[in-house]
């Protein structure tokens, strides 16, 4: 296979005593979906913290389309390819709906030390914006005023949000939590639709959504990788179900609030 | 800008720009002070308004706009056209260290390392003979060219009144900007701007930057109105009175800092004239405009229901 888009190994986080990630590796390939599941506190927030940027390894390596990108801080990796959408929704709640979505292709067209013409102008910024709103099914909402959405039209503007910057990794931490079953399955939906295009890190509780996207699952428990390969396999593998699935037949973990 | 608020504007720039023909010296002194402290508080509202960032160190800037002026003029060097940019620059350059260190921090501890930076400032002036340690620096006014002196007080208001509309058009454009959106999302939130790609850091050193040099410039004017450079420009205490005034006039609105200024300015002369203890008096007021209204004196005028409610 071809050079992966992602390729994480060795990586390492200790808080104090506690080893939150302990020597992970994982591969994703160009457009794979590649979910996490783990019981909470297997250390899945904090890879995918890690992978973002957001916290440095103790030890390991993060290596991005074949550039270590290990040492690059958050906005550097953003600016290398990887949108992300955060397990508690953030988003700019003063900023209406559709400037949410210009600033992030802001991000990645020019610089922004640009200090005269008004911004909300450029028709090309506000163009793509409208394009990443349309993708989510959120631009009769452009708008309206971030804050004033509901918590299901929060989770769908991270993700336009995430979209807007064209990244070829995105990165989903529990893009589902919080929403009603409908909302759910349309979210499901839409990533169907994403799938091939864009290579996606997805952390999710909802076995339903894992098994319909996954083409890929890493099991973390403690810190560790326990398990990964296609889901069948995962179904399949004993040291899965004693320590996350547990016995019964259709694994479902109650989501939490 | 909605035409009620556009309307206000003009009659209030027609109104300061008749001042100096009622012929009270005393008045447009007043005026003045007025103009340029309304510079001064523009300037800190683009770091506290727009960016979020509260900078308890913003006299120092100032201090050194008026310093810079006065400096030049020992050296024998009285050009406006040379004095106000180098003010600017100096500021400007002042705030890129200052703000280069001090930016690492945030919260609480920023508050306080600007603060500790710019008293390190006072006390170092104060104790520089060379420049008048703790008597200030008298000086000559700028002048440009051979007719205008900013020794006229004619002169001095009405550049200081251009000056502030020329601020507030320039803070304008900038919030408003690429580089303005990315400052107000950074104060919104900063994770967010991060992860979106945005090297945070830069932005808000840019802003500080650009902050400080206009508080140099409205230093530099301040020199020029007591023909004098007071260590009393550097001092805590002018930092605090700022982000009163940006309290009173409203926080992260462009004409705010200016109603503050002039309700802080007026407020003090009034209440002073009845009692050197002002301060008991002005401390409670305060308080109520700002308990009555988020969005100070500005809030309480236009009543606008918040965006983000």
């Amino acid at each position: 296979m071809a050079e992966p888009l992602l390729r994480v190994a060795g990586l390492t986080k200790r808080f104090g005593g506690l080893v939150a990630n302990n020597a992970v590796g994982l591969e994703i390939g160009p457009g794979e979906v590649h979910a996490l599941i783990g019981p909470n506190g297997a250390g899945k927030s904090t890879l995918v913290a890690l992978v973002a940027g957001e916290l440095f390894a103790d030890a390991g390596a993060i290596v991005l389309s074949g550039r270590d990108v290990t040492n690059l801080g958050a906005h550097a990796r953003a600016r290398n390819g990887i949108g992300r959408s955060f397990q508690i929704t953030s988003i700019l709640g003063s900023f209406s709906v559709q400037e949410n979505v210009a600033i992030a292709v802001q991000a990645h067209r020019g610089h922004s030390f640009r200090f005269w013409r008004a911004a909300e102008r450029e028709e090309a910024l506000n163009e793509a914006a409208s394009a990443a709103l349309r993708k989510v099914g959120l631009m009769s909402r452009a708008a309206a005023i971030a804050a004033t959405l509901s918590h299901g039209e929060h989770r769908l503007l991270e993700i336009a949000m995430a979209l807007a910057g064209e990244p070829k990794l995105l990165l989903l931490d529990e893009p589902t939590s919080g929403m009603g079953p409908k909302e759910s399955r349309s979210l499901t939906d839409l990533f169907q639709e994403l799938r091939g295009r864009y290579g996606m890190l997805l952390v999710e509780h909802d076995m339903d959504v894992v098994f319909a996207l996954a083409d890929r699952i890493t099991v973390l428990a403690s810190g560790r990788v326990i398990a990964s390969g296609t889901p069948r396999e995962i179904q399949a593998d004993a040291a899965v179900r004693a320590a996350y699935l547990g016995d019964e037949d259709v694994p479902v973990e109650r989501r939490h609030a | 800008m909605t035409t009620p608020k556009f309307t206000l504007a003009l009659l209030a720039l027609i109104a300061a720009a008749a001042v100096p023909w009622l012929g009270q010296p005393y008045l447009t002194r007043l005026a003045t002070s007025v103009l340029i402290l309304g510079i001064a508080a523009t300037s800190l509202n683009i770091v506290v308004g727009y960016g979020g960032l509260v900078s308890f160190g913003h006299a120092a800037f100032l201090g050194i706009g008026a310093y810079t002026v006065g400096i030049l003029g020992l050296a024998g060097l009285h050009s406006g056209f040379l004095g106000m940019p180098a003010a600017v620059a100096a500021a400007a350059l002042a705030a890129f260290l200052i703000g280069g260190l001090s930016l690492r921090a945030t919260g609480v501890f920023f508050i306080m390392i600007t603060l500790a930076f710019a008293q390190m400032l006072y006390y170092a002036v104060i104790a520089a003979v060379p420049i008048g340690g703790d008597n200030g620096l008298r000086l000559d006014p700028v002048t440009f060219g051979s007719r205008v002196s900013l020794n006229q007080q004619t002169s001095l208001y009405y550049v200081s009144l251009v000056s502030l509309v020329a601020a507030l058009y320039l803070c304008r454009r900038l919030v408003l900007s690429r580089f303005g959106r990315v400052l107000r999302g950074i104060k919104d939130n900063e994770r967010r701007m991060i992860s979106l790609g945005f090297f945070a850091y830069r932005y808000k050193l840019a802003a500080f930057v650009i902050a400080g040099g206009l508080g140099g410039f409205a230093g530099a004017l301040f020199a020029n109105l007591d023909a004098y450079a007071s260590p009393e420009l550097i001092h805590w205490t002018m930092s605090g009175d700022m982000l009163v005034m940006l309290i009173l006039g409203g926080v992260g609105t462009l004409a705010g800092p200016v109603l503050g200024a002039a309700a802080f300015q007026l407020l003090q002369e009034v209440i002073s004239s009845y009692t050197k203890h002002w301060m008991l008096f002005f401390g409670p007021l305060l308080l109520l405009i700002v308990l009555v209204s988020n969005r100070g004196v500005l809030g309480l005028v236009f009543r606008e229901a918040r965006r983000d409610g």
